[in-house]
């Protein structure tokens, strides 16, 4: 423990700290009341670390003999997770406030949850990772049952809980099958292992399958994703937010790293197994919004879709995957942020409304915020020249490049069945029946978080705003 | 000046079409005849100024792409002359003659623009005329034939309301596109063989073709022959001829002022139009010009045969002119051009008068368009019935035999057969009997024509014939100004059209034959001189002839022509049937005459004298009276040939191959696979912890198989 290695991890430090500091303070002096002010500090906290992070720059460095490692791949994921963090914690206020949700303890339990996925996207050891993951873990299974008096957010908060268990257990019995077979618990130490010599034990193999599949449950890639829509729709609307967004960043990154830094050396292995994760996730995903109504549940499926998208980008192994795969997520935070702020703000006689039924001609009364929906909607299908269309552009070339043809047609495939729910979408609020519609709600916050999401959508396709650039180098660092 | 002629119609048409709601109705359709009486006056000036020569106004710079370069220019000789009179006097007598006849409409309520909408349709259709007649270059004339083509079509199906109207209109264009790819096909095989589409070039290049030969299809043929004959399809299409001829009795279906203009005296004459344009390339083509002549005399002949059975009065009429077009084809076909021509532009004054008497007195039969129920008329319709006479007159041939005294048909007509017996070749004898029999026949169905329509007891619908009444004034008043040009245009004009080799050469601009001697000797004379040796003495014969005709300096015919493309029409050197024509024996001369009087005998007996013969006549002869009443069963045969596998295809790919395979398999997935999947999907989130986890154990014992049996690890 030296000087050295908590320079490298100051920002999870200071997150840390203040976030206990904030505790403190809260329980002995105004409780509640200070909730709001506890909440823009601490977005206003994640923003500033987001900055301090992203423009910090710098040659990879390590601490704790390899068990932190702070590079650019890891930059890259931590200023896209605390700045999606920062934004769910800004839309929520308003909604929270008025559902009498607005507890001290939920933006600093968002704070310490962004401290855990922090640690898992710099982890180069698996117990540093599994700590990471558990801190994550825990502030998110209290977030998700925050409404302690409704049977569904705690139904939601337990199922989360116990399945979550289940793939902790699982992860866990992965990372100690590659300990027993490499001999360590460091990254470094199973590359070594894993590429040692041609033949290469096959519990190492299964030790890489169990930590893949409990890191898929946390992705909630298909078959390990039934979690995700009963979660999605029993939790408060910003916490569903929350959940859609930045722990996804943190979960996709942290799988990158594992399978690059400690199993690089397997990859014709792992492929597989990534690509299959990916078709079941597109084809579950697209298939099985079909059937839903409810927006949020709807909204589960659709990023159980996208995460298969994404791991599609994962499965071409490569610096290009790798780079596919943080595009794809920066863009899926972007319109996740804008459609959920749309989602709050749907409200009927002052409740919040979730069929998407209420959509109905929701163009007449309110044009502008339909358009940028549209906007959204063609974006996450997929319709040229939107930005969305980019991502899955990228992570199909991805598959390509890596001779993976038949994934990519299968994904666009999916894509094409899941544009069927998001237009649908467009069609109600364009074409649909004349009824009741939606209260016209007047949040500043989200109305700005909506029309600049969708403005992103637009002009983003003329170089993405940059991230292209940076992505490269991330997925450089990480694939060597 | 030429450029406002060209350009007024086209002003017109887009102030009438698209500002009729800015400056209303009435002053959009009165800008729009202004505008084409001011186009007609000026052409007329244009005609009597112009000198021959060819005069080339460049509009603008056009394609250039490659080796493909042309302008957008007026080609201003004696044939665009003749055309632009022609186009815009017609034109604008049938915008004037149709504030009348449009004013009502039974197909339209009284408040809906069809009127302001029918005057642009027909500017655009002038523009597009004058366009085609006064290219420079085969595109550009492509492009006026494809415009007057759209506007047919617009004009046809006029009465969009009306079945039979939008089926007559698709038949017109779609029957057109054939004769259009043959066209298109000539062009692309000119630019292949010229690498120019520029008239003068192509012209230049004619005797060079004439040795070329090309590939097409499956053997190789004589270019020329080829591009000609590509050349003359197109002319078939648009001009009606045998074979293609099936769209324009049904393009009666349009208005009828719009039957006057396009079908009658300018659209259909554009593919005689382009036949003599052509002239230099014709020429060279011996058998392409035989079979011009022999479509163009058996049109004349079936359309003749089926014009005396039918009824509908408009329908007489077309058939007439397919019959008409038909006497044009043969002139151009034995290469006298300039017959070809002169008929072309006396046709058009007395074709047009009979189709808007005709559209005068279906205006004030209130749309009854039936002969069998017309009769006694003559005293309703004055002068619609003296226009109708002169009309009938003129197309019939009616003049003093041996002299150049008549009505316009009657010289341009007999030019024509003169022509055809000048021709002495097998199939210009059998066009030359084929149009005498013709002359009969026309006579015959002209006469009964007027038989049926003005004398006679009254038929049909009394209430109709009591409320019957001549047209306004500004239907009547067209009639006339077109009268006076079917009685006079064939007296004044014989002469520089047919009159003598010297006056024609002089009218169409070919340099004089001395001068061309002079500045053509050196190369093109010699050649030919050598080249055809063994027609010296057809040459000295000729030019014994043309002495003979006592016409002044033809001495020097024809040891040297002028170069193809100098003159609006080119003659071959040893092209003589012009002199032949001349020096007919009388019995050839008097014909024609005969052959109406025995038409006009036959009428009279049967319509005045006896009129319960033509019944006895048809039920003595049931299968030739069908046989010509179903119009020789060309459109039954169409029908079964084209039609209806084209219909039997398209719909089993429509039925089978898009409804059943393609939305059938599309369908199918996303109505019947999907939605199972959706539903098997729901199922299984059951909301049970127990399931969710016994899905993640599933999940991994896949993986952990899969990673076993095809992963890495033996």
């Amino acid at each position: 423990m030296t000087s050295a290695d908590f320079s490298v991890i100051l920002p999870e430090i200071t997150l840390a700290l203040l976030a206990m500091l904030g505790l403190i303070v809260a329980v002995y002096t105004g409780k509640d009341r200070l909730a709001p002010v506890i909440l823009w500090a601490t977005a206003a906290v994640l923003v500033l670390l987001a900055g301090w992070i992203g423009l910090s720059g710098g040659e990879t460095r390590t601490a704790f003999g390899g068990m932190f490692v702070d590079d650019a791949f890891a930059r890259f994921a931590k200023v896209t997770l605390l700045l999606a963090a920062a934004a769910v914690l800004l839309m929520s206020e308003e909604y929270m406030a008025r559902r009498d949700l607005l507890r001290f303890e939920y933006p600093l339990l968002v704070a310490l949850a962004s401290v855990g996925m922090m640690v898992m996207v710099s982890a180069g050891d698996l117990i540093a990772m599994y700590m990471g993951l558990e801190l994550q873990s825990l502030a998110l299974y209290v977030v998700a049952s925050l409404r302690r008096e409704s049977p569904k957010s705690t139904e939601a908060g337990l199922k989360y809980f116990v399945l979550g268990s289940l793939s902790s257990g699982l992860l866990l019995y992965g990372a100690s099958l590659t300990y027993g077979f490499a001999g360590t618990t460091e990254f470094e130490g199973i590359v070594r292992a894993v590429s040692a010599g041609d033949n290469i034990p096959l519990g190492l193999l299964f030790g890489l399958v169990f930590v893949s599949a409990g890191v898929a449950f946390k992705v909630s890639a298909a078959p390990f994703h039934m979690w995700t829509p009963d979660v999605y729709e029993g939790s408060p609307t910003p916490v569903t937010a929350f959940f859609a967004t930045a722990p996804k960043v943190a979960a996709m990154a942290m799988f990158a790293r594992i399978l690059h830094d400690a199993f690089g050396g397997v990859v014709g292995d792992w492929q597989q197994i990534v690509a299959l994760l990916a078709v079941a996730s597109m084809f579950l995903g697209a298939i099985a919004a079909i059937g839903q109504t409810n927006i949020k549940r709807l909204m589960a499926y659709s990023s159980i879709n996208h995460m298969g998208f994404a791991l599609m980008g994962l499965a071409g192994g490569g610096a290009f995957g790798v780079q596919a795969m943080l595009v794809y997520m920066a863009i899926y935070v972007v319109m996740n942020v804008g459609t959920f702020a749309f989602i709050l703000s749907m409200e009927k006689d002052g409740q919040p409304v979730t069929d998407i039924k209420a959509l109905n001609m929701y163009s007449r009364t309110e044009p502008l915020k339909a358009l940028a929906v549209m906007v959204l909607m063609f974006s996450m299908a997929g319709v040229p020249p939107l930005v969305g269309f980019f991502g899955k552009f990228y992570v199909l070339r991805a598959a390509v490049d890596a001779g993976l043809g038949w994934l990519a047609v299968l994904g666009v495939i999916a894509s094409v069945i899941a544009a069927f729910y998001y237009l649908r979408i467009i069609f109600y609020m364009y074409f649909g029946e004349e009824g009741d519609g939606l209260d016209r709600s007047s949040s500043p916050v989200l109305w700005g978080m909506l029309m600049v999401s969708a403005a992103m959508m637009v002009f983003g396709v003329v170089n993405l705003f940059g991230i292209e650039g940076p992505a490269a180098a991330a997925a450089a660092t990480l694939v060597d | 000046m030429e450029t406002i002629i060209l350009f007024a119609p086209l002003i017109g048409a887009l102030i009438c079409g698209f500002g009729y709601g800015i400056i209303g109705e009435k002053p959009a359709q009165w800008t729009a005849t202004c505008l084409l009486l001011l186009a007609a006056f000026l052409s007329w000036i244009v005609f009597f100024a112009h000198d021959g020569e060819m005069h080339r106004i460049q509009i603008l710079r056009w394609i250039e792409s490659g080796s493909l370069s042309t302008d957008w220019a007026i080609r201003l000789d004696r044939l665009t002359a003749i055309m632009l009179v022609v186009v815009t006097t017609v034109s604008s007598l049938v915008h004037l003659y149709s504030f009348g006849y449009m004013s009502h409409d039974a197909h339209f309520k009284d408040d809906e623009p069809y009127r302001p909408r029918f005057f642009a349709y027909l500017s655009f259709f002038t523009f597009a005329m004058l366009m085609l007649v006064t290219s420079d270059n085969l595109v550009q004339m492509f492009f006026g034939w494809e415009g007057v083509g759209v506007a047919s079509y617009l004009l046809i199906g006029f009465y969009y309301r009306k079945p039979s109207a939008n089926a007559a209109a698709i038949k017109a264009f779609v029957v057109n596109r054939v004769g259009d790819f043959g066209f298109a096909l000539a062009i692309f095989a000119i630019f292949f063989l010229v690498d120019s589409i520029n008239f003068d070039t192509v012209f230049a290049a004619a005797p060079e073709m004439a040795e070329t030969q090309m590939t097409f299809l499956w053997r190789d043929w004589n270019a020329i022959e080829v591009v000609c004959l590509l050349l003359f399809i197109g002319a078939m299409g648009k001009s009606a001829q045998l074979l293609l001829h099936t769209w324009l009795p049904d393009a009666m279906e349009g208005p009828t002022p719009v039957s006057a203009l396009i079908h009658a005296a300018t659209m259909v004459t554009a593919g005689v139009f382009l036949v003599c344009r052509m002239s230099p390339l014709m020429e060279f083509a011996p058998n392409a010009t035989a079979f011009v002549t022999f479509i163009g005399a058996s049109t004349a002949f079936f359309a003749a045969t089926v014009g005396l059975v039918q009824n509908d009065i408009k329908r007489v009429i077309a058939y007439s002119t397919c019959s008409q077009l038909g006497y044009m084809f043969v002139a151009a076909g034995v290469g006298v051009y300039s017959a070809a021509m002169f008929h072309l532009f006396t046709h058009a004054f007395f074709k047009a008068m009979l189709f808007l008497g005709a559209g005068s007195i279906i205006h004030g039969m209130h749309h009854e368009q039936d002969m069998r129920n017309y009769g006694g008329l003559k005293d309703k319709f004055p002068y619609t019935f003296w226009a109708m006479m002169i009309g009938t007159l003129a197309i019939t041939g009616v003049g003093i035999p041996l002299t150049h005294i008549g009505f316009a048909g009657f010289l341009s007509k007999d030019a024509v057969i003169e022509s055809a017996w000048g021709g002495q070749t097998g199939v210009a004898t059998y066009a030359f009997w084929m149009l005498v029999i013709a002359a009969a026949f026309t006579s015959f169905y002209s006469w009964r024509l007027m038989f049926m329509t003005f004398y006679g007891p009254q038929k049909g619908d009394k209430h109709t014939h009591d409320h019957a009444h001549e047209s306004p004034t500004i239907m009547t008043a067209p009639l006339g100004v077109l009268a006076i040009g079917a009685v006079f245009a064939g007296m004044v004009w014989y002469g520089p059209f047919f009159g003598s080799h010297e006056k024609v050469t002089t009218w169409f601009g070919i340099p004089h034959q001395a001068e061309a001697s002079e500045e053509a000797g050196g190369d093109h004379g010699e050649e030919t001189a050598s080249a055809e040796g063994g027609s010296a003495e057809d040459n000295a014969a000729a030019s014994e002839s043309a002495e003979g005709s006592g016409e002044g300096d033809g001495t020097e015919t024809a040891l040297a022509g002028p170069a193809p493309g100098e003159g609006a029409i080119y003659m071959h050197p040893d092209n003589h049937v012009l002199d032949e024509a001349h020096h007919a024996p009388v019995w050839v001369k008097v014909s024609p005459f005969v052959a109406m009087l025995v038409g006009f005998l036959l009428a009279f007996q049967m319509y005045i004298r006896r009129p319960d013969l033509p019944g006895k006549l048809a039920a003595n002869q049931p299968i030739l009276y069908r046989f010509l009443l179903n119009k020789w069963y060309f459109d039954e045969i169409y029908n079964a040939v084209f039609v209806r596998p084209a219909r039997s295809l398209g719909g089993f790919l429509w039925r089978r191959g898009d409804g059943g395979v393609i939305d059938g398999g599309i369908n199918g997935l996303a109505m019947g696979i999907v939605p199972f999947f959706t539903r098997l999907a729901g199922r299984a989130q059951s909301g049970y912890l127990f399931h969710y986890a016994f899905a993640m154990v599933l999940g991994i014992a896949v993986l952990i198989t899969l990673m076993t049996l095809a992963g890495g690890a033996q």
